[in-house]
């Protein structure tokens, strides 16, 4: 017995020692980040099942604090980008921002990359005080704006994604339309999105179904959705079950208009679905189709550049979501360079954001919207030939 | 479309789906029937197959060598596994080989997520051409390769079982695995075989499979898992029986999702698997030689 | 002597939050705390009654969304919460258990693992009640008569003193007439039901109790995280919870603590150490070696680090088997441990 006492003793001691070991630099000053550093952190979804999101977050956020720093930094101050990996789970988010917010003694927190794992750190953040810019889309995470008072949101919300889509159908002349939607929080969010814009636009949903993230096929609800008298169908999902449902669509033959979210703009969903997403319209974010845009758009040189540095530096065109990374990152670093490197008056400085053109849209922050964007944030396109065409 | 053509539809994909489960199903039973393991890895072997094989095809590789290569390699994967991590431990307990072959089938999706990431990968369709219109539903051509591969394995383990020495090896092993040991049967030839050869069945199956439902790196756990449910809803000692349950699995969970609800659908196979292990443990088929569980 | 230690190791336990002064190291006590709740309850039901249970992170997921609902929907208080979150998962375990229980090994395995994942479908379906995939945000802080568990230090006394209250009552188990009972169902069910002990009643029991703590559990995490989703409380985390109680080791007390500190503080260290060698790694590292590391755990040293479990011959369908283990489990009845 007393053996087995010191056991756990002695182990617990050590696992506290290798715990606290892994976050030595817990006395770097107070909240303003002291002498010559400014701390920033962030925690994304760098592996898992969102990784997809994560990864290219990460990579953008690293670019840019390494371009910043090249440059100077702030104000002559050096910018130090704390990433942690939550893998795409709650529970390690929750972790992760304490780590944040007691060892590394951030200014701020960007993070996390879906709407799961950004939920569970807005307690942590709302307690202590830490401004959190959260890169995901759920409108939950900035609403009730009043009980998120230190939260940010930089992507669109799928109010806004869903308005364009049934505007698009209403402007085909489609008076009916069916929805299929994945099964997850994103899709959760998407049908409740679409299911408002449709009333709000006088179309009627005459379909609803859902597919599981892992399915291998859904001609069950299609062959439902051919049978029923839906003008369009409209899908939100992401690969690969949006394409599996895409080629099902075109096997069985349906030929109404097939309007997808913003969770296929990726090339992997082009290179999947080959010739079957050839006709396929959705909303994007404007970075997809940059170089159509109309040289009046006032988006367009930021979009160019950031495209430009992206596939130079990672041999890889880029996305929405390093999008999202990079609307956080340089708004945080404008906010930073008026006021310090306060926690408290970098909050108010985000909040008072006006007319911010970054990535994913221009943004107007006020203490009652935390996300600043509007339908103007995303452009409507068409795949032709395996590529986005700007719809004008 | 009239219900009769949607049922009609709901079958043929039913079929296809249930093919698949067939396969899986055979080769958990026929690992079973032989080492007394369950195989919680299998689903493992069938993204392992179906992802090297994307990456070979991708890599320039004709399609039917792409599948040989990644049949070997997969094949291979099974029977180190089983040398390294099954053989030393054969006579521990049930609970203790069941966390094993869990946790190999953690490690090998950990490393399929190492490698190959979250994307989805594809294969071409084995022949081109769109659907082929049977009796007003629409099949897939991939469906008939499905199905193909489906009767050439049973027609294959049928000839194996039949006529030859080590068919009639397992076939001891599966009424009574103490008696075939007396009678001289080594358990060790025939365990390592059982794990090869059931990567090169998961393999294979999912190199088929792929072409209509994509690869992906988690894509495992869900098919082994109903796997299982078919290979239990037959009766887990007979080979005959996983067929029968695989496709009885994928036709229940079609018509399951098309006339009732598509987010039911996993819990189609997960329901129907507690009911059969609380109702009739020994499947459908039933326990040739009686044994209860 | 043993007293000595006692007093030091509480003296350790009670002014940890003051030396350390960091939340995230209290945290991860924290998140340590709430699981070993969990794995006690898993280490009695592996460990002494001998079946295995790969759902319980169903239980644990019951009790967190009772927390989440009574308190955001029904504003519930505190006591009540916890107490229902610890009720419906036992209630729940009752029902499913009395005819799984009959199952052996594999097909225990399978349905303990089947109903594992039934509840989580549940949890994504039952849109109105439990918000759907997106979960339920805003569940009120931990109120218990006037006092309210904001702060890590708080949660941290809270969690490890119902930790010491389990520790208590399993060692109390351990040494009892039921103790017994239950190790000598593990060791071989026919001898145990030869002897006079009802085995369904207490395996019943065991796994009641196991879920009971399983729910506390989920409860307690509902009220630290303030926001809950289906998304966690999937096969992965049972898996979790049966590596916590195998690596410390079966039927002991001190086990599940040992088991789920390793398991959890490893979690910690890799994250910072495997971006030091490998800069853009992430978590897959992570998940491989867990994997192996079960295996490896399986393999070498099954009774786990803690010791106690007796390794099970595989009943070769023989009733040689069955005999010898017979004598053996009569001999360790009679001789107490």
């Amino acid at each position: 017995m007393i053996k087995k006492i010191a056991l756990v003793l002695t182990c617990a001691a050590a696992l506290l020692l290798a715990a606290g070991c892994s976050s030595q630099k817990a006395d770097r000053g107070s909240s303003s980040g002291s002498g010559d550093t400014i701390n920033i952190g962030a925690v994304l979804d760098i592996s898992g099942p969102s990784s997809s999101l994560g990864i290219p977050e990460r990579d953008t956020l690293q670019m840019l604090v390494d371009q910043l720093n090249a440059k100077g930094g702030i104000n002559g101050r050096q910018i130090k980008m704390t990433i942690l990996d939550n893998k795409s789970d709650e529970t390690e988010s929750v972790l992760a921002v304490k780590k944040l917010i007691d060892s590394e003694k951030v200014s701020a927190i960007i993070g996390a990359s879906s709407s799961g794992t950004s939920l569970a750190m807005l307690d942590t953040v709302q307690k202590e005080g830490v401004p959190l810019i959260s890169l995901a889309t759920n409108s939950m995470i900035v609403e009730p704006v009043t009980n998120r008072k230190w939260v940010f949101k930089m992507a669109q919300s799928d109010s806004i994604v869903a308005g364009n889509m049934i505007k698009y159908a209403k402007s085909k002349g489609a008076a009916r339309v069916a929805v299929l939607y994945m099964n997850n929080a994103f899709g959760d969010g998407g049908k409740k999105a679409l299911l408002k814009a449709a009333a709000d636009n006088g179309i009627s949903v005459v379909f609803e179904d859902k597919f599981e993230a892992t399915d291998k096929e859904m001609s069950a609800q299609l062959i439902k959705i051919k049978g029923s008298d839906a003008q369009a169908v409209l899908v939100w999902a992401i690969p690969p079950s949006a394409s599996i449902v895409t080629r099902n669509y075109r096997e069985l033959g349906l030929n109404i208009p097939l309007i997808h979210s913003h969770g296929i703009a990726n090339q992997n969903f082009l290179d999947l679905a080959g010739d079957a997403a050839n006709g396929i319209v959705l909303p994007v974010g404007k970075i997809v189709v940059a170089e159509q845009l109309p040289d009046s758009d006032p988006q367009k040189q930021v979009l160019l550049s950031y495209a430009k540095d992206f596939t130079t530096k990672f041999n890889t065109p880029p996305n929405t979501f390093g999008g999202h990374a990079w609307d956080a990152f340089n708004m945080l670093v404008n906010a930073i360079k008026e006021v310090g490197a306060d926690r408290a008056k970098i909050r108010d400085a985000l909040e008072n954001t006006k007319n911010f053109v970054g990535i994913s849209g221009v943004f107007n922050m006020s203490d009652r919207d935390h996300n600043g964007l509007d339908e103007s944030c995303m452009v409507m396109v068409e795949i032709k030939d395996g590529k986005w065409k700007l719809i004008k | 479309m009239h219900l009769d053509d949607q049922i009609l539809q709901f079958f043929f994909s039913g079929l296809t789906l249930g093919s698949i489960y067939a396969l899986i199903a055979l080769a958990l039973v026929t690992t079973y029937n032989i080492t007394g393991i369950l195989n919680m890895a299998q689903g493992e072997f069938v993204a392992l197959g179906a992802l090297t094989a994307c990456s070979l095809s991708a890599a320039g590789l004709p399609l039917a060598a792409a599948f040989i290569l990644s049949i070997l390699i997969t094949t291979a994967a099974g029977g180190i596994l089983e040398r390294a991590a099954i053989n030393p431990v054969r006579n521990a307990s049930n609970i203790t080989l069941i966390i094993i072959t869990i946790g190999i089938s953690i490690t090998l999706r950990g490393l399929a997520l190492l490698i190959w990431g979250t994307d989805p990968y594809s294969l071409p369709s084995f022949t081109r051409g769109g659907p082929l219109q049977v009796l007003g539903a629409a099949v897939n051509s991939q469906s008939i390769w499905i199905f193909g591969l489906l009767a050439v394995t049973v027609s294959g383990l049928f000839a194996f079982m039949e006529r030859t020495y080590w068919g009639k090896a397992v076939r001891a092993c599966v009424i009574n695995r103490m008696a075939a040991r007396l009678m001289g049967i080594n358990p060790h030839i025939l365990s390592f075989a059982a794990f090869a050869a059931s990567g090169a069945l998961g393999a294979a199956a999912g190199i088929f499979i792929t072409p209509i439902t994509l690869a992906t790196y988690d894509m495992g756990f869900t098919l082994g898992l109903k796997g299982f449910v078919a290979a239990i809803i037959g009766g887990i000692n007979n080979v005959g029986g996983a067929i029968i349950g695989g496709l009885l699995l994928g036709v229940l969970e079609i018509f399951g999702a098309g006339l009732i609800s598509s987010g039911l659908k996993d819990a189609v196979a997960l329901i129907v698997l507690i009911a059969v292990l609380l109702i009739r443990p020994e499947g459908i088929i039933g326990a040739v030689s009686g044994r209860k569980v | 002597m043993k007293y000595l230690l006692v007093a030091a190791a509480s003296l350790v336990f009670a002014a940890l939050p003051f030396v350390l002064k960091n939340n995230y190291l209290l945290s991860i006590l924290i998140v340590i705390g709430i699981y070993t709740l969990v794995v006690e309850g898993l280490g009695v039901l592996m460990g002494y009654a001998g079946q295995v249970s790969f759902g319980q992170a169903a239980f644990f997921g019951i009790g967190g969304y009772t927390v989440a609902i009574l308190t955001t929907r029904f504003h519930c208080e505190t006591v009540p919460a916890l107490l229902a979150a610890m009720v419906l998962p036992a209630l729940t375990a009752a029902v499913i258990g009395k005819p799984t229980l009959k199952l052996r090994e594999h097909y225990l395995a399978l349905a303990t693992l089947a109903f594992g994942l039934l509840v989580h479908v549940f949890f994504n379906e039952g849109r109105e009640l439990t918000g759907g995939p997106s979960g339920l945000t805003g569940i009120p802080y931990l109120n218990a008569g006037g006092f309210i568990f904001n702060r890590d230090y708080e949660f941290y006394y809270l969690v490890w003193s119902l930790v010491l209250l389990v520790f208590l009552g399993v060692r109390n188990l351990d040494r009892s007439r039921i103790g017994r009972s239950l190790r000598a169902i593990r060791d071989s069910e026919v001898a145990a039901e030869a002897n006079g002990i009802n085995c369904s009643s207490l395996k019943l029991q065991a796994f009641v109790f196991s879920a009971l703590l399983a729910g506390l559990g989920g409860g307690i995490y509902a009220y630290y995280v303030t926001f809950i989703s289906p998304a966690p409380f999937g096969f992965n985390m049972s898996i979790q919870f049966v590596l916590m109680a195998v690596i410390g080791g079966l039927g002991t007390v001190w086990g599940p603590v040992l088991g789920t500190g390793l398991v959890v503080v490893l979690g910690e260290v890799l994250r910072w150490f495997i971006p030091l060698i490998l800069p853009r790694a992430g978590g897959e590292y992570q998940i491989i070696f867990f994997g192996i590391i079960l295996v490896l755990a399986m393999i070498f040293k099954p009774e786990g680090l803690g010791a106690g479990w007796r390794r099970k011959v595989r009943a070769n369908e023989t009733e040689t088997a069955e005999a010898v283990s017979l004598n053996a489990s009569v001999n360790t009845c009679s001789s107490g441990r």
